[in-house]
């Protein structure tokens, strides 16, 4: 970090902006948490910061070293795969522990299991 | 494959991850790589008998554009959707009847569902194929489920047969 000042201004604007906006949008995947309805309307609002988030500051970082040190530096691209693969897992395991959940308690708002039910639902 | 090597693009694949991790190819970390690249590949083959066969790679890039492509588009959207103060949004459960069975094929289909903001994989039927997921923004059952089946099914049946 301690020569940023002799990057070119062009690939220092673009670094900028692609850290930018995958900052702003994990900011905005975190407002999410506070903002959404419920917990199944709040599994979704973390995915901004590890989906297109995450790819738009590793893209900046891969970006910022390779023309640093003036050779490829891609060995950010493990973070996304592994933040891709792990992430999902994460999110299913609290998805269906809420299901399981709200299923003990009998809530209805709940589907009672994936396969359709004869009896019509609330509308 | 051999019993040396059950799963080479697997053990390949580890020796690639090992080699970025150390961003070098030295003779020592290649050789501590190539370890690990054989325990992994037993490893596996240990825990699971039988090998994914992968086809039809040009239908891997196809999906995989497909994927980042509605990935960046319902960023934007959910990022909307959690800054508008809209009240007509309408979350909730979605049922989809699958065809496709094969497990890896699901754990793939699993990842993208839940990697997309706006749709999260809940629960999955094995038996009948029926997939419960939660949608953010369920304007139209219809259309989320012909979306899903055209853009991820089709191509991951194709993949994995």
């Amino acid at each position: 970090m301690s020569h940023a000042a002799e990057l070119p201004l062009i690939v220092a604007v673009l670094v900028g902006l692609l850290v930018l906006t995958g900052a702003v949008l994990t900011l905005i995947g975190s407002l999410g948490l506070v903002r959404l309805g419920d917990f199944y309307e709040r599994l979704h609002a973390p995915t901004l910061g590890t989906s297109f988030g995450m790819a738009c500051v590793l893209l900046g970082s891969v970006l910022f070293f390779s023309v640093q040190k003036g050779r490829p530096v891609v060995h950010e691209v493990l973070i996304g795969l592994l933040v891709v693969t792990t992430t999902p897992v994460t999110l299913m395991l609290l998805g269906r522990a809420a299901l399981h959940r709200d299923r003990q308690e009998g809530n209805r708002r709940v589907p009672a299991s994936a396969r359709p039910t004869r009896q019509p639902r609330a509308p | 494959m051999s019993r040396f090597l059950p799963h080479p693009v697997i053990s390949a694949a580890l020796l690639v991850m090992w080699l970025l991790l150390n961003q070098t190819v030295s003779p020592g970390p290649v050789l501590v790589g190539l370890v690990l690249a054989l325990l992994g590949g037993w490893a596996l083959a240990v825990l699971r008998p039988g090998r994914p066969r992968l086809a039809r790679f040009g239908a891997v890039l196809r999906l995989t554009r497909a994927v980042l492509v509605d990935i960046a588009r319902s960023n934007i959207t959910v990022a909307g959707l959690i800054l508008g103060r809209s009240k007509t949004r309408r979350s909730g459960f979605l049922r989809i009847q699958l065809r496709l069975r094969n497990p890896q094929a699901l754990a793939v289909l699993a990842c993208i569902l839940t990697a997309a903001p706006g749709t999260a994989w809940v629960e999955f039927d094995a038996e009948e194929g029926w997939l419960l997921l939660h949608v953010l923004d369920l304007i139209d059952e219809e259309s989320w489920a012909r979306m899903i089946c055209d853009r991820y099914e089709e191509p991951l049946m194709e993949i994995f047969p």
